[in-house]
């Protein structure tokens, strides 16, 4: 089945089987790797892309149900040298570890900060209650995710924690 | 096997119900697929074709009309959170829909999926038997309207026909004296099936008397339940602390729960008698 979608501003065109999962179309077809598979089944929000501005997670999006959509992964978040925000406080603080769940952490908390730009500690759990992390123990990540949030006011991320 | 699969996305709804028609029983239906596209996989459930409503507007979104809301069946759980009219005339079906899942499934998992993939842990399911939801059958035959309380009629068994769809979910507005509660109890907050999910409306007088109340519990009996006859001890009754202990009784042994992966029967039947009584002691 020939499916056009957006994928980071670009139109794609893919023949794959409608069933087949976005992030395996992501990852398989369009070889955007960033995109990564946790579980498989929903639970713990390592494949969390954009599909038309809200959160999902891509194991669960059958691709017949992209067809037109915009897709934003991972690879959007940032342009041309410069890290986003989240990605570059992320560093700094170490909310990463392994690495397998950032790119999903991420995605989520974009869309948490463009909902709500200023969110409480409990905004930024209730936010990321989607997303499993082994590694980090998660309070550095929530870390990241609020200093980020208070920083992002100017162009540029100073981070007077790190 | 994946690639076996045939899809037809339906432009509108009556397009829907011609493609149901004619692929009578062998279809099934494609919403979220935040359950569907678990269960394939796991290998498991896989119709040969698959009806794609995804794309359904039509089916979509919520409006007062007038005694009740009516929610289209693929209404999000995200689009329940933020609904005015949810948040002022059923504030517990927003408790219910951000308790499922976190920020991802609540973007794609609908109402109507928690209704029709029928599991008895659907953490929306409680309120709308305890509120009396009417449900909207559509099909090539028309439109037929049946109570909530009598879709189920066993475990993940309900009376939707093979070429039927749920249009949509009538939910009666309450009356302004009326207190509600809910509760989801799991092993942790987000991303995790109920052990025990628990739904009530109550309206109690002046003098402590209860003048109505509807009882509804999740993950204790293969289909969500009322507790009718804990219902109908307290009915007509004046609140009272021995009331109360004979009213968790009552429920500890109306439901009928199992011991499985996610808790025991012992736990199901206790906590589902606390936490009644726990809303008890609040009226």
């Amino acid at each position: 089945m020939k499916i056009a979608f957006v994928v980071n501003g670009e139109t794609r065109q893919v023949d794959v089987p409608p069933m087949k999962r976005l992030l395996d179309v992501l990852r398989e077809d369009l070889r955007l790797t960033g995109t990564k598979e946790g579980c498989g089944e929903g639970e713990c929000g390592a494949c969390s892309v954009f599909v038309n501005a809200e959160v999902v997670n891509s194991c669960l999006v059958p691709i017949c149900q992209v067809e037109g959509a915009e897709v934003q992964t991972i690879e959007s978040l940032a342009s041309d040298d410069r890290l986003h925000p989240l990605q570059e406080t992320m560093l700094k603080i170490g909310g990463t570890q392994c690495g397998i769940c950032t790119p999903g952490i991420l995605m989520a908390a974009k869309a948490l900060l463009d909902q709500n730009p200023h969110p409480t500690r409990d905004d930024i759990r209730a936010g990321l209650s989607g997303n499993l992390c082994r590694c980090t123990g998660y309070v550095r990540i929530i870390d990241a995710v609020e200093i980020c949030a208070r920083n992002t006011g100017g162009p540029s991320v100073s981070l007077s924690t790190a | 096997m994946i690639s076996k699969i045939e899809v037809y996305s339906p432009k509108t709804l009556q397009e829907a119900y011609l493609y149901l028609q004619h692929l009578h029983g062998r279809a099934k239906v494609l919403a979220g697929g935040t359950d569907l596209m678990v269960q394939l996989h796991d290998r498991l459930l896989v119709a040969p074709v698959y009806v794609n409503i995804w794309g359904l507007n039509e089916l979509r979104g919520i409006e007062d009309t007038g005694e009740s809301l009516r929610i289209g069946a693929l209404t999000t759980y995200t689009q329940l959170i933020r609904s005015p009219l949810v948040r002022q005339y059923c504030p517990i079906l927003i408790e219910a829909a951000q308790a499922i899942g976190g920020i991802q499934i609540q973007n794609r998992g609908t109402i109507g999926g928690n209704i029709v993939n029928a599991s008895p842990a659907g953490d929306t399911l409680p309120i709308l038997a305890v509120f009396e939801a009417q449900l909207e059958l559509g099909s090539h035959h028309g439109i037929r309207v049946v109570p909530f309380n009598e879709f189920y009629t066993g475990y993940r068994q309900t009376i939707l026909g093979p070429d039927e769809l749920v249009v949509a979910i009538h939910l009666p507005k309450p009356s302004p004296s009326d207190r509600l509660f809910f509760q989801k109890v799991g092993s942790r907050q987000a991303m995790i099936i109920s052990k025990v999910v628990i739904a009530v409306k109550a309206w109690v007088d002046g003098q402590k008397r209860i003048r109505s109340i509807q009882i509804a519990a999740g993950s204790v009996a293969p289909t969500v339940i009322r507790l009718r006859q804990t219902e109908a001890l307290l009915q007509g009754q004046v609140l009272t602390p021995e009331l109360i202990e004979s009213a968790r009784q009552s429920a500890m042994h109306e439901v009928r729960p199992i011991t499985d992966v996610r808790s025991t029967e012992h736990y199901r039947r206790t906590i589902t008698g606390n936490i009644l009584s726990k809303f008890l002691c609040q009226l």
